[in-house]
């Protein structure tokens, strides 16, 4: 074969190549169109706002409007923009370590969220079973009663919680009546009000996850446990708790990262003697309106949370890859 | 010495009057709110017997099989297992262990742990758990799959570390409910005489429940025929084929054609058969029906000779003509409708490559067979 020839074969090859390459590219494109909305959307929605916060984090208080400076802007040009950039600074972040306030708020925070994300798996747990083992006809019942209170506002159902856990309260009503105390029991404006509100409204996050990994779970395994000599209580830790064990990773994590940074809950039933995190950046930002400090607060707790959320995320991956 | 079917059992203690049984169903009942799952039932198991409970599906003999294992307790009627009865008895703490159809493994084990799961039960030393499951995945062929999981094996594997954790621990009664079900056909087959040999070799007692009339026939010793909650027939599986106890078991078990008919004329046996449309069928296997009882003959397809002439001194020849016929290699199956329309199915087994003269669709031909080729059934 001459050299000409082997060079044209050779462009004919590349040509080939490219071109299909081309058409692989655009379909690519179209293929990976589907993901770039929902990526595009966390880009406008809360990577932007993210930086946004972030930036202001840096930022120093003023009275102005808005109400921190600098204010980033090209009004004097690329380098007074830079003269800007200059004046940003950590000085926030200092802040929050040295007052103790917040770094209590952050810790009572996460063992709140934590205890009552044991309490909701407590809770949850024999309901989500319960659900499970009841008769096919009647689980679909079942579970439109556990998404039931969502029907009612949120806001709306944490109120009624003071109506029930006030010292004249309904419950305090009927201990009183039935004579299981002879004295009202102060529940509301402490952290047990906050525990039950928290498990009251974190409930069915719990429940569902749980409920759906029992539910899918063959019986037929616990009869074969017992058959081969295994009595119920450890058939259950044994077999019927490790199989729930992605239902139980999903719940607690899906009750704990929104509980950590929860405001409603410990602001109306938890009064002013609790201290949490969420209720401490609302007022840095209305009380206060030091826009900067509550901004590095918001930038710490997302921090924060991002371990538990990784984990979750892992934890569903697994749950996936198992289902396979 | 003659004998039903073309094989000698000698292991037979179903017809020693001094065996004593192992496995006792005494007059169980079993209901599930109004409907009765198994009505009345008696059933006598013998050690180190192969047990098949065949019937449709909703028949009772699941029902029959959780019971034993306890997974549900009789509405009324004992159960006893070498002389114990069980009822109150919990399934962990039964000598009995059951293979489930839907092998129940446990997806978060690895097969050696499925295997040692019942040993662990029982609080065996840790070396002889891990010799006794080393000795299952041998007898199962799995031993480069012990730390494998559930999921990661094909159906036919599961189905063996489903056995093997079934037998690892040395129960009195191994129980199996439809253990083949999810195997394809050909697995099916090997797998009939690989769990046949495991239970020679193991020396236990198997009970299996199935639906299928071939795996029932091929592996069990003897069979309970099931319908409706109540057995129908209990015997080996020639006699259920050769000689049925009831039209239901003929009906059940195999093909068979049945004539309907009273008994024109009998004596010690012997007997001929009006069956209406001037058919006449002469028997030796009349039993003690009684002249002018109805009866039904039932007679197998392949003891039915087909010919395209009338055979010379057939005791019983009808004619009639071929109106479809299916090659299945080993034999071929005709259809052939006699003058009074009924269709009766003849079976040739296919011993030579050549036939001499052969029949085609619309022939007409005579059906031929001997005074003992069918039974007489009155029930």
């Amino acid at each position: 074969m001459s050299n000409a020839a082997v060079t044209a074969a050779a462009s004919s090859r590349a040509a080939a190549a490219g071109k299909s390459a081309l058409t692989r590219l655009g379909e690519a494109f179209v293929g990976r169109l589907v993901i770039i909305i929902p990526y595009l959307w966390l880009v406008f929605f809360f990577l932007i706002p993210f930086v946004i916060v972030f930036k202001i984090s840096l930022s120093q208080t003023a009275i102005a409007i808005p109400p921190y400076t600098p204010v980033l802007g090209f009004g004097d040009g690329l380098s007074g923009f830079f003269a800007q950039l200059k004046q940003l600074s950590m000085d926030n972040y200092t802040w929050l370590t040295q007052d103790a306030l917040y770094v209590n708020a952050y810790v009572t925070s996460v063992i709140v969220a934590a205890i009552s994300t044991v309490l909701t798996l407590l809770v949850g747990y024999p309901i989500a079973y319960g659900m499970a083992r009841a008769p096919a006809t009647l689980r679909p019942i079942l579970l439109m009663l556990v998404i039931l209170p969502f029907w009612t506002s949120f806001l709306i159902r944490v109120y009624a919680w003071i109506g029930i856990l006030k010292p004249e309260g309904l419950l305090n009503q009927l201990l009183l009546a039935t004579g299981v105390i002879s004295q009202p029991l102060i529940i509301l404006n402490t952290y047990t009000a906050i525990f039950i509100g928290i498990v009251y409204s974190y409930l069915p996050f719990m429940v569902l996850p749980l409920y759906s990994a029992l539910e899918k779970m063959d019986y037929s395994l616990i009869e074969a446990a017992k058959d081969l000599g295994c009595p119920p209580t450890s058939a259950f830790w044994k077999i019927t708790f490790p199989l729930s064990l992605p239902g139980v990773i999903a719940g607690c994590l899906l009750v704990f990262i929104p509980a950590v940074g929860e405001f409603v809950i410990p602001d109306l039933l938890g009064g002013s003697q609790t201290l949490m995190i969420g209720k401490t950046l609302w007022n840095e930002f209305f009380a206060n309106r030091d826009w900067p400090v509550s901004s590095a607060v918001a930038v710490i707790l997302l921090l924060l949370l991002i371990v538990p959320i990784m984990l979750f995320q892992r934890a569903q991956a697994r749950a996936q890859e198992q289902d396979r | 010495m003659k004998s039903l079917g073309s094989i000698r059992r000698d292991f037979a203690p179903w017809n020693d009057p001094n065996a004593k049984p192992y496995i006792q169903f005494d007059k169980v009942t079993k209901k599930f709110g109004d409907f009765t799952a198994v009505n009345n039932l008696s059933l006598t198991i013998f050690e180190r017997e192969f047990f098949a409970l065949l019937g449709a599906s909703g028949c009772g003999k699941s029902t029959l099989l959780r019971m034993l294992a306890g997974f549900e307790e009789p509405t009324a009627g004992r159960i006893l297992l070498d002389g114990q009865d069980l009822r109150g008895i919990p399934p962990y703490r039964r000598p009995v262990n059951m293979m489930f159809q839907s092998y129940a493994l446990f997806p978060h084990m690895t097969v050696e742990n499925n295997i040692a799961f019942g040993l662990k039960q029982d609080g065996m030393p840790k070396p002889d758990i891990a010799a006794r499951v080393g000795e299952m995945l041998k007898l199962v062929k799995l031993e480069q799959f012990a730390k494998r999981k559930p999921h990661q094996l094909s159906g036919g594997q599961r189905q063996r570390v489903a056995l093997a954790r079934s037998v690892a621990k040395r129960p009195k009664v191994l129980l199996l409910d439809e253990p083949l079900g999810a195997l394809d056909k050909k697995l099916r087959e090997e797998t009939q005489f690989e769990l046949m040999d495991l239970q020679q070799s193991l020396g236990l007692t198997f009970v299996v429940v199935t639906h299928d009339q071939e795996e029932a026939m091929t592996m069990a010793d003897r069979i309970a025929i099931i319908d409706k909650g109540e057995v129908m027939q209990v015997a080996t599986p020639a006699e259920v084929y050769e000689a049925p106890g009831s039209r239901f078991v003929a009906g059940f078990v195999g093909n068979v054609n049945m004539f309907e008919g009273k008994i024109a004329h009998g004596e010690a046996g012997a007997a001929s058969i009006d069956a209406g449309n001037g058919i006449t069928i002469r028997t030796e296997n009349a039993g003690d029906a009684a002249t002018g009882a109805a009866v039904a003959f039932a007679i197998r397809p392949e003891k039915i000779r087909i010919s395209s002439k009338k055979p010379a001194g057939a005791v019983n020849a009808i004619e009639g003509e071929v109106y479809d016929i299916a090659y299945l290699g080993d034999m071929t199956v005709y259809h052939v409708r006699l003058d009074d329309g009924h269709v009766v199915r003849a079976s040739t087994m296919n011993a030579a490559r050549i036939t001499e003269d052969p029949l085609s669709w619309n022939d007409r031909a005579w059906v031929s067979f001997r005074p003992d080729a069918g039974v007489v059934l009155t029930r």
